[in-house]
């Protein structure tokens, strides 16, 4: 049985369901089949990792859940339903942030309310709550362009959450960050995380950051794109406090995991030659 | 430090008074050769003194101790206004759609170009036939000449908006019209302002010729009444005038730009 940080047991029921999900994209009047039926269900509360090299479809895969593309076959259930299409029921955040320039820091995050039709001062507040939750208290009538990449990244983290999403989606959210401030974000969407207890799925291609994460690792294949080995990453948490990236427990999970990766190069230059 | 600092300062505050003579000194230098080319008559025996650029400002001052140039300009400016305020209310609209939606782009996008293309001054003799001699043909030729500028610098900003922007609004809740209004319109302002500045250049150089259709005011028809008149000097203090009042009218512009547009 999984538990949580505080011990309680954490409901194990499938949050989001994702069934026999094929892609296909057409290039120069060619069929290519770029994921092949995925399958993968992510529990209420839990933090998912989907890991795996570039091509392998993660990113896909996360935009068919986000709705912003439509699968080929298959179906995404979430809470139950089918889901068809965006909503702010899916938070997204994405790699390139996406905040709008001409907007200050709390007016992007408060885009989703106001997009709901929610009053203004009730939106402020919300949207001041969530910034103090990523730690951008103070920042919120800063211009986007004046605020460095980590700041805007946890802006785009806060707009997401205004909306009180089901499910978190992040897309490669800390690629474009350095290596010191992706460390800093890791540990900052860990505590938004356990104080929001929001599910969330998480698309990365960096090994450590998934163990880092995750609660459960769903490491991809190439060509097609499918799943091949879904991971229970069971390291203890508060990972930011009793996890050390050079602990025996965290190597051996990343010896394993890059074992699988080594046998995905192998199968790509077969297919090459 | 603060010495240093202050050293600082005084060395920007002298580059900026640099910047600012040079740009005086490009006016004065330019009066000077006109001034220099009318005493050696190069403008023809006759006209030459009254073609100087003394003899235009003192008409020009006479000119606006007399009340003339107000009562000239204010219509023109009225025209021009008016037509820009109907152009803004067609185009901008219009544009936001061109942009957007990429059937209305291909629908409209040869007729545009074509139309474009036309100088308003061709119009001239419909807009008379239509319209009648008079207010309503040239703020009619002035709005024909200010939408182009308008609809297609709009709809090239509200078509190259990121997809990235559009995708994240989608996953924020928003529909087409929601699109329209968070992200294409907000980001299309700076294209916007820039046709506006467009529109407003090419308004301001169609005015004279559509004001010399026959309304009894404005500075296209003072060109032509001081040409009648023989006064020369007046003539060419009207040409300072427009290029003074067209000059301020795109600087109001560039502070709109400066002001509004976003940064990335």
């Amino acid at each position: 049985m999984k538990t949580t940080m505080n011990g309680i047991a954490a409901p194990e029921k499938p949050l989001l369901e994702i069934r026999d999900v094929s892609k296909t994209f057409m290039k120069d009047g060619k069929e290519f089949l770029v994921l092949e039926k995925v399958n993968l269900s992510i529990n209420e509360g839990e933090f998912v990792c989907i890991l795996g090299p570039t091509g392998c479809g993660k990113s896909v895969t996360l935009q068919i859940v986000a709705g912003l593309l439509e699968q080929s076959s298959g179906s995404v259930i979430l809470d139950g339903k089918e889901e068809h299409g965006p909503g702010p029921h899916k938070g997204m955040v994405f790699q390139e942030y996406a905040l709008l320039p001409w907007r200050s820091v709390v007016e992007n995050v408060e885009i989703g309310l106001e997009l709901q039709g929610i009053s203004k001062k009730e939106r402020r507040r919300i949207a001041e709550e969530q910034l103090e939750l990523v730690g951008l208290k103070g920042a919120e009538s800063r211009m986007v362009h004046e605020i460095s990449g980590g700041m805007r990244q946890r802006a785009a983290i806060a707009r997401a959450l205004a909306n009180r999403p089901k499910i978190l989606l992040m897309d490669e959210p800390f690629e474009a960050l350095d290596a010191l401030t992706k460390e800093e974000m890791q540990i900052q969407i860990l505590k938004a995380w356990e104080k929001t207890k929001t599910t969330i799925f998480f698309v990365t291609h960096d090994v450590d950051e998934a163990i880092f994460l995750s609660d459960k690792l769903c490491v991809m294949d190439i060509n097609p794109g499918r799943v091949k080995k879904i991971i229970t990453n069971t390291l203890p948490r508060p990972r930011h406090e009793l996890v050390c990236r050079t602990d025996k427990a965290f190597c051996e999970m990343r010896d394993q995991i890059i074992q699988l990766y080594s046998s995905l190069k192998d199968e790509e230059l077969d297919l090459v030659f | 430090m603060a010495k240093q600092k202050d050293n600082k300062g005084s060395q920007e505050m002298t580059a900026r008074l640099a910047d600012r003579g040079f740009y005086l000194l490009g006016v004065v230098l330019f009066m000077i050769v006109w001034q220099i080319a009318s005493a050696l008559k190069l403008f023809g025996a006759d006209f030459s003194e009254s073609f100087s650029p003394l003899a235009a400002m003192l008409a020009l001052f006479e000119m606006i101790k007399n009340g003339e140039l107000i009562h000239h300009a204010l219509p023109s400016l009225r025209r021009v206004l008016t037509g820009l305020s109907l152009a803004i209310v067609v185009a901008l609209p219009l544009g936001v759609l061109v942009g957007y939606f990429k059937r209305i782009e291909q629908l409209t996008y040869v007729v545009f170009q074509f139309m474009r293309m036309i100088s308003p001054l061709a119009w001239m003799p419909i807009a008379i036939i239509i319209f009648g001699v008079g207010d309503v043909a040239v703020i009619f030729l002035l709005w024909l000449v200010a939408i182009w500028p308008l609809i297609l610098n709009t709809s090239h900003g509200a078509g190259r908006v990121s997809p990235l922007w559009v995708n994240m609004a989608k996953t924020m809740g928003a529909k087409d019209f929601g699109i329209l209004r968070k992200v294409i319109i907000p980001a299309a302002v700076p294209d916007m302002l820039t046709g506006l500045r467009l529109a407003v250049g090419v308004s301001w150089i169609i005015l004279v010729p559509a004001e010399m259709l026959g309304v009894p005011d404005g500075l296209g028809y003072f060109i032509l009444d001081t040409r009648d008149r023989f006064r020369y000097d007046q003539l060419m203090a009207t040409i300072m005038a427009i290029g003074m009042i067209g000059y301020l009218l795109d600087s109001a512009n560039r502070w709109l730009i400066h002001k509004f547009s976003w940064k990335m």
